[in-house]
This record gives C-alpha cells, structure tokens and sequence, in this order.
C-alpha cells in the first residue's frame, strides 16, 4: 500500500528538475499525476528550457510505474489554459487530492540589472503563477472533501539572498500566498504549505543557472556566506524535495497545516 | 524495507501517549527502540502518572513487532539517570540515530504571579532542562557513530505562541526551540540534524483529564471532555478537536529518517493550523 496510494496529484513545472521527481516519488507512492509544463524557450534565464521531450520523459517513468498521467503544454500565467487543463485531468483521472505548485523560474542579477521584463517575469511565473495553480484547483479539492496543497517556496521565501531580488519578492509572496489559502481552506479541510529548498542539483541549480553568480559575489564578497548551507553539504537531491512534497501530500500529515518546511540544510539557520 | 529499518532510537517518556506512539511508530518501520520514563507522581498534575504496567505495555507491543526494546525506569531532571539508562541502552542494541526527547508535564495551571516556586521549578527541570539532558547524554553516541543522526525535540502549540494560566509550560516550551536552534548548528557539521515538532492538543492523558477541561471551561464545576471538545477546536484552524499520538509520531517517523536528511532547524508545527489564528 502506497503512502498517497489512490490520490491523484496536479504538478506544475513537471517536465523535468523538482517536478519530475515529484510526479515520480508521488507515483511510486501510488498517485496518479497530471502535469503541467512550459516547455517552451523562456527568456533571461542562463539554463536551457525544459522540451516536450523532458516532459514526455516524465510521462513514460510515470507510466513504467503502472500510474495514469496526463501531461499537457501549459504556461502557468495563462489562467484560461491553465484552468483547461485542470478540469480536463481531473475529468479523465476522477479527482483531485494533491496540488504542487512548482513551476519557477530563476534569473541571476544585480539590483540595477533588473529590468522591467525580468521584473513582470519573475513575479507573474513564480507567484501570480502560484496563485492561479491553488485558486483554479481548489474547487476541485473542496469538491473532493479535502486535500493537499503544496508551494515551493524558497530559501529565499524566508531570507533574502543576494542578485536574485525578483526572485526573493516572489518566493516570500508565496509563503503569504500559503497562509491566506491555509486561513481560507482550513474549514474545508485542504491543507496548505509551502517547502523551502536550498539550492537543488537541477538544471536551474546548475553551473549555467547560477553562472552570472560569481561576478557578482566577486564585486560584494561579503555576501557571499548567505548562500552557504550549515549542513556540510553543497546542493540538496530533487529527491530530497520530493520527500518532503510526499510527506505533506500523504494522510501522514493530515493535521499539519500552514507550514514552512525548509529543506534547506540550514541554510536559513544563519 | 521499513522507513527507519536497522536504526536504533531513544525515546523519553515512552511509557504511554506520545512517547509509547513513537516507540510503536519507529518501531514498525524498523527501528529498535531505547525507552524510559520516570513512572512517579508528578507534583501538581492533575493527572495520573505513568506506570511500570504501561512501560511493560509498550514493550510488549514493540516485541510484537519482531523489534527489540531495552527499557527502563529514568528521571530526564537526572542527568545522571538518563546517561546511564541511554549508555546501557546503546551497549545492547549497538548505536544510536534518533533521539526523540518527549518526556514532558503539564501541572497547575494559574496566572503566572500565582504559580508557586516548586511547580516553576519542576516544570523547567522536565520539559527543558530534561531535554538538554536527553541532547547531552545523546550527543556523544551519535557522533561516535560518525554516521550522523536526528534530533527530535517536542516543544508545542506553547512553543511558538503565548497561553494564559501556563507561562511555566510556554516558558519551558519556548526554551527548546531556542535549545533545538543551538543544537542545529553545533551539529550540523558532523550531519546531526536536529529539528522540534509543535503539536497543537493531543489525545492523550496529559491533555484529557479535568484539569485541562477547566482551562477551557472555567465555569463549570466538573467539566468534561464534551465540554472541553468545542473549545479545543476553536484553537485549530482545520474543524477538529485534537489530534492523534500517531499524527505526532507520522513528523517524528519523517523527521528520523533519511527522507529529511537535509532537514535541520526545522519548527514542525503539527497544530491543525493553530497558529494561524
């Protein structure tokens, strides 16, 4: 018996990185998955764009593991599109009890380098995103008598970090985001909160992803120890993510509510 | 393959609730179990203490599952007492990985001008200075097993918000978040990760006696459970009452495995959506 066995689970951003892993952990667990993906190029970020074909590779592990999943090409910020394919995979898998909301995007820069586009980018992907992912499934979830919402949030949803302020004021807007909809949903017994990873071995933690980085660490070394973790280590797995998404999004946690779970090795500790 | 298979784990105030859910919990994942609890009268608890039939309890239960247990009789106020109960522990089942450090009390409950010295001070010996205790008796096992280990302090609801009538408990329940942050970052480096978890009311004897029904219900003359019920749930934001040892135990059983391994410094409130309100 799985730990969500017989759940099904909405993941946003899940062709690849924390979002794959996530739809492979929740179905190994027993889920079945519907999942969402830009799979497009985005512009400003410095790491390649996830392809249909990361996301039809999230479809076939799924599979192998004898789930159902629905995947289909959807930006977050489109709200009609998005809405569509909510509705439509719940209507083909027959409910919903888990929703991650997971799709982000990251640009390295400088205060002064940030632009208008940079700016309206960040905050409608990482957060008005977020917000359209709880706001068009939570119906469904109330229709199912309860569930799960889960937010990836940030180390930088907690402290800021530096060269990355769109970013920070997105990830901080979710944990806001999470306690609203925890007040809201609570009476019909959806559960919401928010993960806070500290870097991640993704294609958005990768050297390309962070290249801009050193730069800019080099011109304000003492900024530099915020990004240290306190845990010896480097980067955290997608896997270890997943961990926690599993924990919050099975009967295991069914009181625990309006969390911040940082998955952080400590990095916000100091 | 269990979630905590070949790990040993120590447990205060294993007796019964909280603590006997863990130890079953831990225990049906793989792990074999340390357990103590003191099994004497509290001063000014209004409820029964613990006994050697209910340590018996939950040391049948967890040999029912094909795990081993080496339990005993120990005072978390005694630093002595516990090193030895936790040494001897160690020295039959072999390591150490988890600590969970539950032992706790509730006692009289007043405005804090009223409460008196010796309930102050026996609130504080137990429910924080028992839980350093438990942290510095532990330490030493778990970096000479040199492959890391989990920390799991139980503060509470208390622990992060202010109640009336308990500022012993809220004090005491404070002081292990702060114990539980300088811990993390003392042993981080040798991958000891130490987190507190916060329920909000659990079923269990320490809650579900008369004492808490008049915190709740201070103008009835013998309240009683059902009395007690709605204004329980007026603190949680999700529409229950309480919830259950084996909710608690379910963060503990996340928080000792290898599934949190970067997990430290974490304030798992377990409260319902409590704090919210």
């Amino acid at each position: 018996m799985g730990r969500v066995e017989g759940k099904v689970a909405f993941i946003t951003g899940a062709a690849r990185g924390q979002g794959r892993s996530h739809a492979v952990r929740l179905a190994e667990e027993g889920a079945d998955i519907i999942a969402v993906d830009f799979v497009d190029h985005i512009p400003n970020v410095t790491y390649r764009s996830a392809t249909p074909e990361d996301l039809a590779e999230t479809v076939r592990l799924v599979e192998a593991l004898d789930r159902r999943i629905i995947a289909t090409k959807v930006d977050v910020r489109d709200r009609a599109a998005l809405g569509a394919a909510i509705d439509d995979g719940v209507a083909q898998l027959g409910k919903l009890d888990i929703v991650v909301a997971n799709a982000g995007i990251c640009i390295i820069a400088g205060w002064d380098q940030v632009t208008p586009e940079i700016w309206e980018q960040t905050i409608s992907t990482n957060l008005t995103g977020y917000w359209n992912t709880a706001q068009l499934a939570a119906p469904h979830l109330i229709k199912n008598g309860g569930g799960s919402i889960i937010m990836t949030s940030s180390a930088a949803g907690i402290k800021g970090l530096p060269f990355l302020s769109p970013y920070v004021v997105s990830k901080h807007g979710v944990v806001g985001l999470m306690r609203a909809y925890a007040t809201e949903l609570a009476e019909y017994n959806i559960r919401v909160n928010t993960i806070h990873p500290t870097g991640v071995n993704t294609e958005m933690g990768s050297a390309d992803g962070s290249k801009n980085f050193e730069s800019l660490l080099a011109a304000h070394p003492q900024l530099g120890g915020m990004l240290v973790n306190m845990l010896p280590i480097q980067a955290t797995e997608p896997l270890d993510q997943s961990n926690a998404v599993l924990f919050l999004a099975s009967d295991e946690s069914r009181f625990v509510t309006s969390l911040e779970l940082t998955v952080d090795a400590g990095n916000t500790q100091f | 393959m269990g979630r905590v298979e070949g790990k040993v784990a120590f447990i205060t105030g294993a007796a019964r609730g909280q603590g006997r859910s863990h130890a079953i919990r831990l225990a049906q994942e793989g792990a074999d179990i340390i357990a103590v609890d003191l099994m004497e009268e509290i001063p000014g608890a209004p409820y029964a203490p613990a006994t050697e039939a209910e340590l018996a309890e939950t040391v049948k239960a967890v040999e029912a599952l094909d795990r081993r247990i080496v339990a005993s009789k120990a005072d978390v106020r005694d630093f002595d007492s516990i090193k030895k109960a936790l040494d001897d522990g160690v020295a039959q089942l072999g390591r150490l990985d988890i600590v969970s450090a539950n032992a706790g009390l509730s006692t009289q409950m007043a405005p804090a001008q009223e409460l008196t010295e010796e309930i102050w001070q026996n609130m504080i010996a137990t429910n924080l200075t028992g839980v350093w205790h438990t942290a510095k008796a532990a330490i030493p096992h778990l970096k000479a097993g040199g492959h890391g280990g989990s920390l799991i302090l139980t503060s509470s609801e208390a622990g992060i918000k202010g109640f009336g009538n308990v500022a012993h408990y809220v004090s005491a329940k404070h002081g292990v978040v702060g114990l539980m942050r300088s811990l993390a970052l003392e042993l981080a480096p040798d991958f000891i990760r130490v987190n507190s978890i916060h329920p909000t009311q659990v079923d269990t004897d320490m809650i579900m006696n008369e004492g808490t029904y008049k915190l709740f219900a201070p103008d009835k003359e013998h309240p009683t459970v059902d009395d007690f019920r709605p204004a329980s749930q007026s603190l949680n934001a999700l529409p229950i009452p309480w919830v259950e040892a084996v909710d608690i135990s379910n963060a503990v059983l996340f928080l000792a495995s290898d599934e949190s391994r970067y997990v430290t410094g974490v304030t798992l409130a377990v409260d319902a959506g409590a704090f919210l309100l």
